[in-house]
């Protein structure tokens, strides 16, 4: 790997702001620092900032391993990028284009340094662009990475938001499963709905499928582990939302139901939930 | 007996039953099944794409929509490169199980559609080929 001469990081120095400001003009021209989810005087400070750490990385450190602790106050600044618009919105392409716009002014900066020097020329340009690009690939993972929280973080809600569970009557609890059920979420449903068998006192609960797809045997033996766990804790489960075609591929499958109170609906459900705690509903005349 | 459209997806981990369960069940609606037979057929192919995933270790699943004089078809082969069936008759009989599952995904797969085959041999992966007409 070439290192940066210490003439080329003299010249950085002494060129600092003008450096910057055909920095800015790039970025202005390719429309970077006028999106509207970013304000412009931010990012006028954000270029100001690495480049000011670029410099002292530069002075410091070696440029041709950007992973040297001299290097942390940088990586520590495109981690925080990074990381801030992802979370505006961003895409890796914007994202990385904020290191990739500064070759154009550094490579101008180094030409006019060794126009006299073909050979040391070379050799530096080649310098500028592994330095560059190592730390816009740097970007780029570390963008991917704060992306990739954010998904895990939007899992871990959605399989949250996605296992309520109602009271639809005293003693009566209701549990609208949708989407797929695998054996994590059916672990989270399982859990939230003993846990507020517990808080409510419930005597029944009703997990309503209407909203899964899909029954084959694996959904099964989940819900027959469920039915079995509420049974333990003294309550009595009803299975709705059981549809036809449902129904059909239940008996192909072989499956064994038995035992279970089963409905085709929430209504009939809670119907029945009614009619075990001794309630009527009648017409008010 | 005429193909109409053919394609192979991967099935290798378990988001990918999921994937093959929508892939069986745009394919089942493309092939004119009707609602109950697109369940089942989308059902006995969640049972075998979770089998390919779980015990054959990961593979592919090889799906044809069918032509036939005047019905059409939907044939699914999944395929993978476990370790394979030792004994066939055993694997075929109801709430067996080498796995801590119900032991009816095979022959529930079985009942659940029209034409069902099954080729393994230990070492040498395993091929399920099920159909469904209309």
């Amino acid at each position: 790997m070439t290192a940066l001469s210490q003439q080329t990081i003299d010249a950085t120095r002494k060129n600092e702001s003008q450096l910057l400001a055909s920095w800015q003009a790039n970025l202005d021209a390719s429309g970077a620092s006028r999106d509207s989810r970013i304000n412009h005087a931010e990012f006028e400070t954000q270029t100001r900032d690495f480049l000011r750490l670029l410099l002292a990385g530069t002075n410091n450190g070696d440029s041709a391993n950007i992973a040297a602790s001299e290097w942390s106050d940088v990586r520590a600044f495109l981690d925080g990028l990074s990381r801030s618009r992802a979370l505006q919105g961003f895409d890796s392409h914007t994202t990385a284009n904020f290191i990739f716009s500064l070759k154009r002014p550094l490579f101008e900066l180094v030409h006019t340094q060794y126009a006299s020097n073909p050979t040391e020329l070379g050799s530096q340009l080649w310098a500028v662009t592994e330095l560059l690009d190592a730390l816009g690939m740097y970007t780029v993972r570390a963008f991917q990475k704060s992306r990739e929280e954010v998904i895990a973080r939007q899992q871990e809600e959605l399989l949250e938001l996605s296992t309520p569970v109602v009271k639809l009557w005293d003693g009566v609890l209701a549990l609208p499963m949708i989407g797929t059920l695998d054996s994590q979420r059916t672990q989270v449903v399982m859990e939230s709905l003993l846990q507020r068998i517990v808080e409510t006192g419930a005597e029944i609960a009703i997990i309503d499928i209407t909203g899964v797809p899909t029954v084959d045997t694996l959904v099964a033996q989940h819900l027959l582990k469920t039915v079995t766990a509420i049974r333990l804790m003294g309550a009595d489960a009803i299975i709705s939302g059981v549809r036809p075609q449902i129904a059909q591929t239940i008996v192909h499958l072989g499956l064994d139901l038995q035992g279970i109170v089963t409905k085709a609906n929430l209504a009939d459900a809670l119907a029945l939930a009614l009619k075990r705690a001794g309630l009527t509903v009648t017409k008010a005349t | 007996m005429n193909v109409l459209r053919s394609g192979t997806q991967a099935v290798r981990i378990e988001q990918d039953v999921v994937l093959a369960r929508q892939t069986a069940r745009k394919l089942a609606v493309e092939a004119g099944l009707r609602l109950v037979d697109q369940t089942k057929l989308v059902t006995a192919a969640s049972e075998l794409a979770r089998n390919t995933v779980v015990y054959g270790r990961g593979g592919d699943m090889d799906w044809e929509i069918l032509e036939e004089e005047r019905r059409k078809g939907l044939r699914l082969t999944f395929r993978d490169q476990g370790p394979g069936i030792a004994d066939m008759k055993l694997a075929m009989t109801d709430g067996w199980t080498s796995g801590g599952g119900l032991g009816l995904g095979l022959t529930g797969a079985k009942r659940l559609v029209d034409d069902f085959s099954v080729e393994s041999a230990p070492g040498q992966g395993t091929r399920v080929m099920i159909c469904k007409w209309t």
